[in-house]
Order: structure tokens, then C-alpha cells, then sequence
């Protein structure tokens, strides 16, 4: 603390916001900063897992069927588009459901005249979306990864299972990640109610959120869809 | 409902403070609530075009399959970046901070493509 209480409201800023010299929020620089690393993290998975893409020996394979010897036992393509489409989709919606989760925190003390107002304006109602829409995402994934290895396909049986698994695994520990600091997010809410104040934590946890939805476009398309 | 057309960020009321809370964050404005339902459509929509083209077995062995499914996903990814994380409304050090990386990343990607992967060009094939 300085002196000068003027001196401490432009470091600190209101709100508590953390200023610096570029007059913008240190948190924000600071969470955009490490989504521009976890770019370059998950180019170096999805580039690993196109260049080894058809070069496994055994199978089962992702889009085509697999028949002796590769197989001991024919097998059909392993990838579910439907199931994937649909855990997609709920993704998206999540996405969805935290602009709205941010728009209530930063509304807060607007007044709420309708029940769409309260609606709109509930920020439990949204986090709790993302954090349920995030978790049957993963529980998604968890089926998926379980038929998988029921079907044969583990992360040592070839190439395809080993740089799908390390890929979709990374994405799906974000995920969790994402979902427990959601959590955090909703148990302050409940305790103390999320303020406009706020909006800054609950604006990088959302930028957080988005990113891992962006990485899954790319997966989704990159991995399941392109043969 | 009675705020849907408003931008559905930033309303503190005192416009110092507004100010001070749109400096902090960066952002010049947000979208609105309506722009959220139909980036929300927009995204499903292709998405759901996406895997109706995979389940045409004549588009999928044509040569526009890979690069129709590339510009889709490019157009939800920018959709997400811009609309949902801001980046549209933000300061311009948080776009160099997102796409300098990024662009970096898809550099990459295509190097090593080029270097090992499909794209790898055979010396002497």
C-alpha cells in the first residue's frame, strides 16, 4: 500500500482489479497468455495423432472395418459419430450456458421484472447448466472410452488407440478441470452470491470453458469426421 | 423480458463505473442476448451439417469432403473465439496474445504434416 490513496486505487482498481501498465486486467492477460500455450500443447497432440493416422498394423481402426489377421475378429469402424455428434452438441450448449452464467453475474443489480428477467438473471441456474452439461460430457466420454476397450482398442493395442487416447484423454482432463472450477465458482455463489465484482473470476473461468469447446471443434472434426 | 435486448454485460449503472469496469476487463462492448441465441443456432446448425455430410458416402469420397469439413470447423471455431470469449469486443493485446500462438500452432501442425505425415513429400517417389 502506498501513501497515497490515489495512488492505490489505480493499482488496485475498482473492483480489485488488478491493473498494469497496459491498462488492462493482469488476470486476463495472464489467462490469455496460457490459452495461446495450451494452443501450441494441443497442436503438438492433434498433429502427433494425424501423423500416425492409418499407419496402425493391428487393429480395431477408427473408419474402417477390421478383419483377420489384422483382427482377431472382424470388427466393425470403432468411432460412434452419433454419440460423439451428441456429446458435441452438449458441449456447445455449455458454452452457451456460460455467456449466460457471466451476463447474470455482471447483471446482478440490474432489476428483474419478468420471470425471464430471473431467468436470465439467475447465476446459479447457468453455472449449474455448464457444471451438468460438462459433466455428461465427460460421462460421454467415459462410454465411449469404456466400449472402446471392450471392443479391444486400449492406448498400447497400435498407433490409433495410443494418440487417440493421449489426445481425448488431455481434452477430457480439461474438462474436468473446467468442471471443478465451475464448482468453486458455484459454491461462492452460494455462500456469498457471485457480485458484479466478481464478473473478472468468473469471466477467466469462462474463457477457460470456451477454449476447451474450441479445442473440441477441432478434435471432433480432425479425429472423428475426416476418413 | 424486460433486458433481453440489452447488451447483457457490463450494467452497473454509474457510468464511472462502467467505465472503469469495461477498462479493467478491456472490452469495449459484449454481444447481446439475442446475438447468444443465434451463435448458439448458428453453431448447432453446422455442426449439425457436418455429420450430415459424413453420412453421404459419394461427398465423402469426393475431393471436397476434408476441405468442406476444415472451413466448418474454422467458422465455429472463430464463431466461439469472437462471440463467445469476446475476443471481437477486447483489447487488441488479448487477440495478439490468442492468435500469435495460434498461428504458431497451425504452422506447426502443417510442418510436421509436411515433414512425416500425408503431406510429406517422397524424395525419389
Amino acid at each position: 500500500m502506498s501513501a497515497s490513496p490515489a495512488l492505490d486505487h489505480i493499482q488496485a482498481g475498482p473492483h480489485g482489479h488488478h491493473y498494469t501498465t497496459t491498462g488492462l486486467d493482469s488476470r486476463k492477460i495472464a489467462i490469455w497468455a496460457f490459452i495461446g500455450s495450451e494452443c501450441m500443447l494441443f497442436a503438438s497432440l492433434i498433429s502427433t495423432y494425424l501423423i500416425y493416422k492409418g499407419r496402425s498394423v493391428v487393429g480395431p481402426f477408427p473408419h474402417e472395418a477390421c478383419s483377420p489377421p489384422a483382427c482377431a475378429t472382424p470388427l466393425n469402424p470403432i468411432l460412434n459419430i452419433p454419440v460423439t455428434s451428441a456429446s458435441t452438441f452438449v458441449l456447445l450448449m455449455s458454452s452457451l450456458a456460460m455467456v449466460l452464467a457471466l451476463a447474470a453475474v455482471e447483471n446482478r443489480n440490474l432489476p428483474k421484472h419478468t420471470l425471464g428477467d430471473r431467468i436470465l438473471g439467475s447465476s446459479k441456474l447457468w453455472l449449474w447448466a455448464t457444471c451438468l452439461l460438462g459433466a455428461m460430457f465427460l460421462g460421454f466420454q467415459a462410454y465411449e472410452f469404456t466400449s472402446f476397450v471392450h471392443e479391444g482398442l486400449t492406448i498400447r493395442t497400435n498407433l490409433f488407440g495410443s494418440t487417440f487416447f493421449t489426445l481425448t484423454g488431455f481434452h477430457g482432463a480439461h474438462v474436468t478441470a473446467g468442471v471443478i472450477w465451475l464448482g468453486t465458482l458455484l459454491a461462492i455463489d452460494y455462500k456469498r452470491g457471485l457480485q458484479p465484482a466478481d464478473a473478472i473470476n468468473v469471466d477467466i473461468a469462462a474463457l477457460y470453458w470456451h477454449f476447451v469447446d474450441v479445442v473440441w471443434i477441432g478434435i471432433f472434426t480432425l479425429v472423428y469426421l475426416i476418413q | 423480458m424486460a433486458h433481453q435486448d440489452q447488451a447483457p454485460h457490463g450494467g452497473h449503472g454509474a457510468p464511472a463505473a462502467d467505465a472503469a469496469h469495461t477498462a479493467a476487463h478491456g472490452a469495449h462492448a459484449h454481444p447481446t442476448w439475442k446475438q447468444y441465441k443465434w451463435v448458439a443456432l448458428i453453431l448447432t446448425l453446422i455442426t449439425v451439417v457436418e455429420v450430415w455430410v459424413y453420412y453421404i458416402p459419394s461427398f465423402v469420397r469426393s475431393k471436397l469432403f476434408v476441405p468442406s469439413l476444415l472451413i466448418m470447423s474454422a467458422v465455429k471455431f472463430a464463431i466461439v473465439v469472437m462471440f463467445y470469449m469476446h475476443l471481437k469486443y477486447d483489447a487488441r493485446l488479448f487477440r495478439a496474445l490468442f492468435t500469435g500462438p495460434l498461428i504458431i500452432a497451425i504452422i506447426t501442425i502443417l510442418s510436421l504434416l509436411f515433414l512425416f505425415g500425408h503431406l510429406a513429400v517422397r524424395v525419389g517417389s
